[in-house]
């Protein structure tokens, strides 16, 4: 009996976690499946469920939705070179700080540290100028290299933390066999560190997929930016389409949740333990 | 945690690696080179450069006689202080929830993190249409309920202030659950299991063994999060865009519409005046992290 009660107990903090969680999800699924004249009678469950919307979005036929995916192969191709090329910058830092302990490593720790307290929003602005100043601005690279930066700092940070914890002796071993330090880059560290670096590479890979206010504000033309954008210029009218606004939201929305789910046990690990080291 | 204070003290003492082998240094500091080339082209210079542009005194004389800056900046405190501790205090109860061993609890886990994994702007905007007071589906059931029409969620300031509130919470509170239940986990399971042998009650383990070993992550936790919150655009300019009447600006978005009404100036100067509060909480973040 006191079981049973016990598990009645946390249900009772399961379920409103449960409702608080899927509402909003459901919501847009909700619209997704909606015809269109459906989706604002406030219905909870759509009388007749439909996947017209999912037609007409990937047949690009409204007007909104001219470079659907024209925008969303930039998506991803900006996502990709951004999860890349911070996988490559950070761990080629944290290799030289961490285990050939260059000189000023700690310095550059501190500056990285100091980066990722810095405000998203706040260095958009002075970015946004600097953009222009090195004539990025409305070229991919310009967003490219924004989510670089604000994404390394981060997986320098979890990349070192993982590194200082791999045995000094497997370094000393390889240095004994006359190993230099682009072999031991590539037979130890790489391999040791792989676990580590996917979930970096997935870290990256999100923050760019998922970034809007950095996308929409260094490209502007239709064919250059990404889904993100072009789901925020729906907001510019107040007739749009907005079943057709959410069924591409769910589009966009699948890839990072699935990404998420096949890397979680390396994210789990790696990002809460390196982020939040006390 | 005190895994990785552990390591980290472990590690840190140990000798340079052939220090005299100047391949070494050579090769490390080729390594270190494309961190450092983003650092200065795209940190370094656009800070000074904003440093510079924010650096006429008629800017701060503009903003603060404008009082949509003064509302903004009102906003933004209330915002930091309401929203993040409410969050971390709900993190802090939820990750206990979620560290107790049931099958459904693993699986909710697994939903629970969805809201942070996916973008936030097809999210935020389910909210904005479930608020929209003529065919949302909050004021839909609101009138079957009470036959009455309900409230214009999002254009009393206070109201769609707090809502911005629920979306920022709802976006980012998995993350935190995440990172605290790391944290319990992170705890020796004896303690518990000598409490509980004393007799101990569930709150006195938490009072005096939960508790004391997970304070200083939670204070680390609550200041990266008002770091990360002063910086979160979306929550409030997808779901109210500033308004009603740019009331609901925070300093993320007050600074992206001043420049769209192209005064950089005045944005960098409205950043700018988040720097006396953000100053001592980083030199205090630097010291507890950094070493």
């Amino acid at each position: 009996m006191r079981k049973v009660f016990g598990e009645a107990r946390l249900l009772l903090i399961g379920i409103p976690v449960f409702l608080w969680t899927a509402i909003p999800l459901y919501h847009m699924m909700l619209f997704a499946l909606s015809p269109k004249e459906a989706a604002f009678k406030g219905k909870l469950w759509p009388d007749d469920p439909t996947l017209r919307n999912f037609e007409l979005v990937f047949g690009q036929k409204h007007y909104y939705l001219n470079n659907l995916w024209h925008q969303m192969w930039n998506s991803l191709i900006i996502a990709l070179a951004v999860g890349l090329l911070t996988l490559f910058v950070a761990t080629a830092a944290a290799f030289a700080i961490s285990r050939l302990r260059v000189r000023g490593g700690r310095i550059i720790m501190n500056m990285a540290l100091l980066t990722y307290f810095v405000p998203a929003a706040f260095l958009a602005l002075p970015m946004y100028k600097a953009m222009a100043t090195y004539r990025l601005i409305n070229t991919q690279w310009a967003l490219i290299l924004a989510m670089v930066t604000i994404a390394t700092p981060y997986a320098i940070w979890v990349l070192k933390q993982a590194a200082d914890k791999l045995p000094l002796e497997l370094d000393e071993a390889a240095i004994v066999d006359g190993a230099t330090a682009p072999q031991l880059f590539r037979h130890v560290f790489v391999p040791l560190m792989a676990p580590s670096m996917v979930a970096v590479g997935t870290y990256a890979l999100l923050l760019a997929w998922n970034e809007y206010l950095y996308a929409f504000l260094l490209l502007s033309r239709d064919v250059d930016t990404t889904l993100a954008v072009a789901l925020g210029a729906f907001l510019s009218a107040d007739d749009s389409p907005w079943e057709l606004l959410m069924t591409t939201g769910v589009i966009y929305a699948l890839p990072p949740a699935a990404i998420y789910y096949t890397f979680r046990r390396y994210m789990a690990a790696d990002l809460t333990s390196g982020s939040v080291k006390t | 945690m005190t895994t990785a204070a552990n390591t980290a003290s472990i590690a840190s003492p140990a000798a340079p690696l052939k220090k005299d082998d100047g391949g070494w240094q050579w090769w490390g500091t080729l390594l270190v080179t494309p961190y450092l080339a983003v650092f200065a082209v795209f940190v370094l210079y656009p800070v000074g450069y904003g440093f510079w542009l924010g650096h006429d005194i008629e800017s701060y004389i503009e903003i603060f006689h404008d009082p949509i800056f003064l509302r903004a900046a009102v906003n933004t405190v209330v915002f930091l202080l309401v929203a993040v501790n409410l969050k971390m205090f709900v993190a802090l109860l939820l990750s206990g929830f979620f560290a107790i061993p049931r099958w459904w609890i693993r699986i909710l886990g697994l939903l629970f993190i969805l809201p942070w994994a996916v973008p936030s702007i097809p999210t935020i905007l389910s909210f904005r249409f479930m608020l929209n007071p003529e065919w949302g589906v909050i004021n839909q059931l609101y009138f079957n309920l009470t036959f009455e029409d309900g409230p214009n969620w999002l254009n009393d300031p206070i109201l769609a202030m707090s809502l911005s509130m629920v979306v920022h919470i709802w976006k980012s509170l998995p993350f935190w659950t995440l990172i605290l239940l790391a944290g319990r986990l992170a705890i020796a399971k004896e303690l518990y299991e000598a409490a509980s042998i004393d007799g101990a009650s569930n709150a006195q383990k938490f009072a005096h063994i939960t508790w004391p070993s997970m304070r200083q992550l939670y204070v680390t936790c609550t200041i990266l999060s008002m770091f990360f919150t002063l910086g979160d655009f979306n929550s409030v300019y997808l779901l109210t865009g500033g308004g009603p009447a740019d009331l609901t600006h925070v300093l993320a978005t007050l600074g992206i519409r001043y420049i769209r009404l192209d005064r950089v100036d005045l944005a960098m100067a409205s950043i700018m005046c988040a720097l006396p509060v953000m100053l001592p909480m980083m030199v205090y973040m630097m010291r507890r992290l950094s070493k």
